[in-house]
C-alpha cells in the first residue's frame, strides 16, 4: 500500500501510464477532501444504482392500479402515500430516476459534442469561420432557454424525444463559448503547430488534440448544467409536454398531484423532493469537480 | 472581439473619442438588429417544422389539386424560403404576427392585454430579489466562512435545485390554504374584478390611480406569494454574484490600505469595496430581470396568473402556433433588449470599458 502511494506521488514518473495514474489519483485525493462533493457523487450514485435495479428495488409497479387504495397518506406499507389510481408514489419516484437518468444523458451527449465541435473549429481556424459560429453562438445564448423549448416542443409535438431534443437545441451555445475559449489558450502553442508540421489536418488536429483538451472543462460545465436540464425537463412534464402518461416522470407527477394539494399534499410533493435532490446532488458534484479540475474558476472562499 | 480598426496617425484626442462613441452605438444596434434577426430566423424556422400542412389546414385534405396549388399561392408558400422569411420579417416588424387561432383575435391585440400582468409581478419579484439579495451577498462576503456565509450559500445552491412549479404548489398549500396570509391563485379576488378602469393594466397601479385602497390591498395580498417566488430565484443568483465579487473587492490593496488608516469596518465595506461593484451588479440585475421574466410562465401557470405565460401554454396545448410564436417573440424580444440595455449600462458607468 505504502509502496503504491509512494509510486502514485511520484515526482518523477517513469512512464506515461504511471503519470497519468498519478494525476487521477491527485485529483481523487482532493476531489474526496470536499464533503459537498463527495455528497454529490454519492447523490448520483445513488440515483444510476436505483435507475440500474428500480425492478427490483420498487417495492409496487409504478403503472399498476389499485383503487381501493386510492390517495393514502404516507404509512409503512406506501411510504410516500399513493396517488389517484392507487400507485405507490415510491415506486414511482424509483423508476422515475430511469427517466430522468435517460433524459440528462440524451441531453448531454447531443449537446456537449455539437457545442464542442462547433467552439474548435471556430477557435482554430478564426477569422470568418470564428465569426460567423460566434455569432450564432451568440443569438442562441442570448435567447430565453425555456421558452424556446417550449416553442420547439409546440412544434415537434409532445412526448419525452422531442422533450430531449428540445432542451438539447437549446444548451449546447455555453458548450460551444467554452471550447472556443480554451481552444484560444493553446492554439498557437509549439506543440500544435509541431503536429501541423508532421502533415496532420486540420481534422486530425481538432479532433485528436483540441477537442480532447477541451474535455474537462465541458465536462464541467454540463455538470453544472443538469440541475437546469432537470428542472427544464421536469418543467415540460408539468405542462404535459414531455413524457407522456403513464410514465412516471417526476414533472409530469407533480402536475397530476396539483388538484390534490390541499388535502394529499404528498402527491404532489414527493416526487418534487426526488427533483430537488438529485438536482442538488449535480450541483455538489459540479463544483467540486470544478474545485479539482479547474481551480482557476474556483469561486473565492 | 473585432476591434474598430485603430486611426493609422495619431490625430486629436478628442476626434478620436467622437469616432470611438459613432462605432460603439454602430456596434451596439448592428448586435442588437442581429440577434432581433436570428430570433425571427428560429420563430420562423419552428414554424416550418411544425409537422401540419398549413395549406391543408386551410383547404382540408380532400380539396382539388387546383385549389390546393391557388390557396399554396395566396399563402405565399410557392415563394423561395428567403422571400417568404423577408416577408415574415416585414410582418413581425410592422407589428403583424397573425391571428391567434384559440381567441380568434390578432396575436398582438392578445399580447398587449397579457403583458401588464407578467410585467407587474416580475418587477415586483425582481425588486424583492435585489433588496435581499445583494445585502446577503454583502454579508456573506464580509463573513465569509461564518455560519451566515453557509446558510446563504445552501439558498444559493437551493435556487438551482428547487423547481419553481413546485415551489408555488408548496406556497400555495402553506401560506394561502394552511395559514391564509395571502390571497389565492389569480390577480384579485372575483367580486373585485374589473371595478376599477384599466389605465397601465397594472392593478396595484390601476388601484392606487383610482384611489380604492380595498382593491389596492386585495391586489397586494394575490401579488406578493408568486412575486416573493420569482424573487427568491433572482436572490440566489444575485447574491451569490454579490458575493463572489465583494470577495474580489475585498481581496485589494486598497482594501486593506483602508483598513490599515483606521476607516471603520463598515465604511471599507459599503464606501471603498461595494462601491466599484454597482457596476458589473448592474448587469447581474439586468440578466436576472430577464431570467426571471422568463421563469414567470411556470409560476403563472400553477398560480393561474393571466400573463403571457398562461397565454403561451393554453396555446401550447392547442397548438396554436401564431400564439406560441407571437409570445416566444416578445418575451425573447425583451430578453434581448434587457441583456443589451444591461450590456451599455455597463459601458455608461464602468469607464474603463470605454
Amino acid at each position: 500500500m505504502a509502496r503504491l502511494h509512494l509510486w502514485l506521488t511520484d515526482d518523477a514518473p517513469a512512464s506515461r501510464w504511471q503519470a497519468q495514474a498519478g494525476q487521477a489519483f491527485r485529483v481523487a485525493r482532493s476531489f474526496a477532501r470536499s464533503p459537498l462533493a463527495m455528497l454529490g457523487a454519492l447523490i448520483i450514485l445513488v440515483l444510476v444504482v436505483t435507475a440500474l435495479f428500480a425492478p427490483w428495488l420498487a417495492p409496487y409497479s409504478p403503472v399498476g392500479q389499485n383503487l381501493g387504495e386510492r390517495l393514502l397518506p404516507p404509512s409503512w406499507a406506501h411510504w410516500m402515500g399513493t396517488d389517484e389510481l392507487g400507485r405507490d408514489i415510491l415506486s414511482r419516484v424509483i423508476h422515475g430516476t430511469r427517466i430522468t437518468l435517460l433524459i440528462v444523458v440524451m441531453v448531454a451527449l447531443i449537446s456537449a459534442p455539437i457545442g464542442l465541435v462547433i467552439g474548435a473549429v471556430a477557435g482554430y481556424f478564426g477569422g470568418w469561420t470564428d465569426r460567423v459560429l460566434m455569432a450564432i453562438t451568440d443569438v442562441f445564448l442570448s435567447l430565453p432557454k425555456l421558452i424556446m423549448a417550449l416553442a420547439f416542443v409546440a412544434a415537434l409535438g409532445a412526448g419525452l424525444q422531442n422533450a430531449i431534443i428540445a432542451i438539447a437545441v437549446t444548451s449546447w451555445p455555453a458548450y460551444a463559448r467554452i471550447a472556443r475559449a480554451e481552444t484560444l489558450t493553446f492554439r498557437n502553442s509549439e506543440f500544435i503547430s509541431a503536429v501541423t508540421l508532421q502533415g496532420a489536418s486540420s481534422l486530425r488536429v481538432i479532433s485528436l488534440h483540441v477537442i480532447p483538451l477541451c474535455m474537462s472543462s465541458t465536462i464541467i460545465r454540463v455538470t453544472l448544467d443538469m440541475a437546469g436540464i432537470i428542472l427544464t425537463a421536469a418543467g415540460l412534464g408539468f405542462l404535459g409536454l414531455g413524457a407522456q402518461p403513464p410514465l412516471p416522470e417526476w414533472g409530469a407527477m407533480i402536475s397530476r398531484g396539483r388538484s390534490f394539494i390541499l388535502d394529499q399534499w404528498w402527491v404532489a410533493t414527493m416526487p418534487g423532493f426526488a427533483i430537488i435532490v438529485v438536482s442538488l446532488g449535480f450541483c455538489f458534484l459540479g463544483d467540486g469537480l470544478r474545485d479539482v479540475l479547474d481551480p482557476r474558476q474556483r469561486e473565492g472562499r | 472581439m473585432a476591434a474598430p480598426t485603430p486611426p493609422i496617425s495619431e490625430g486629436p484626442r478628442a476626434r478620436h473619442r467622437a469616432w470611438d462613441g459613432g462605432t460603439a452605438v454602430l456596434r451596439f444596434a448592428t448586435v442588437t438588429a442581429l440577434t432581433f434577426l436570428g430570433l425571427l430566423a428560429i420563430t420562423f424556422f419552428i414554424g416550418r417544422i411544425v409537422p401540419i400542412d398549413p395549406v391543408v389546414a386551410v383547404v382540408g385534405d380532400r380539396a382539388s389539386q387546383e385549389v390546393y396549388l391557388a390557396t399554396r399561392e395566396a399563402l405565399g408558400l410557392d415563394r423561395p424560403l428567403l422571400v417568404q422569411f423577408a416577408i415574415y420579417v416585414r410582418d413581425v416588424v410592422t407589428g403583424d404576427l397573425g391571428t391567434s387561432l384559440t381567441t380568434g383575435r390578432p396575436v398582438v391585440e392578445d399580447l398587449k392585454r397579457f403583458f401588464p400582468a407578467t410585467f407587474e409581478m416580475a418587477t415586483l419579484g425582481i425588486l424583492i430579489g435585489v433588496s435581499l439579495g445583494v445585502p446577503m451577498g454583502v454579508t456573506a462576503a464580509a463573513r465569509a466562512g461564518s455560519w451566515i456565509d453557509q446558510v446563504i450559500r445552501v439558498l444559493g445552491l437551493l435556487g438551482y435545485a428547487v423547481p419553481a412549479f413546485w415551489m408555488g404548489l408548496v406556497a400555495l398549500a402553506v401560506f394561502y390554504a394552511g395559514l391564509g396570509w395571502v390571497g389565492g391563485p389569480g390577480r384579485i379576488d372575483i367580486f373585485y374584478d374589473g371595478v376599477v378602469p384599466t389605465v397601465t393594466g397594472l392593478l396595484t397601479v390601476d388601484a392606487l390611480i383610482a384611489g380604492d385602497w380595498q382593491i389596492f390591498r386585495n391586489a397586494v395580498s394575490h401579488l406578493v406569494l408568486p412575486s416573493a417566488i420569482l424573487g427568491f430565484f433572482s436572490l440566489a443568483y444575485i447574491a451569490r454574484m454579490t458575493r463572489s465579487f465583494m470577495l474580489d473587492q475585498l481581496g485589494q490593496e486598497f482594501v486593506t490600505t483602508a483598513r490599515v488608516k483606521g476607516v471603520s469596518p463598515r465604511a471599507v465595506i459599503w464606501k471603498h469595496a461595494f462601491y466599484p461593484i454597482r457596476v458589473q451588479l448592474v448587469t447581474v440585475i439586468g440578466l436576472s430581470y430577464a431570467v426571471l421574466l422568463e421563469g414567470s410562465v411556470m409560476v403563472e401557470i400553477v398560480f393561474s396568473w393571466p400573463g403571457i405565460g398562461n397565454y403561451l401554454t393554453t396555446a401550447l396545448l392547442r397548438a396554436d402556433m401564431n400564439a406560441v410564436l407571437g409570445a416566444t417573440i416578445l418575451i425573447g424580444t425583451v430578453f434581448i433588449v434587457i441583456n443589451r440595455l444591461s450590456d451599455v449600462l455597463y459601458r455608461v458607468f464602468d469607464p474603463r470599458s470605454r
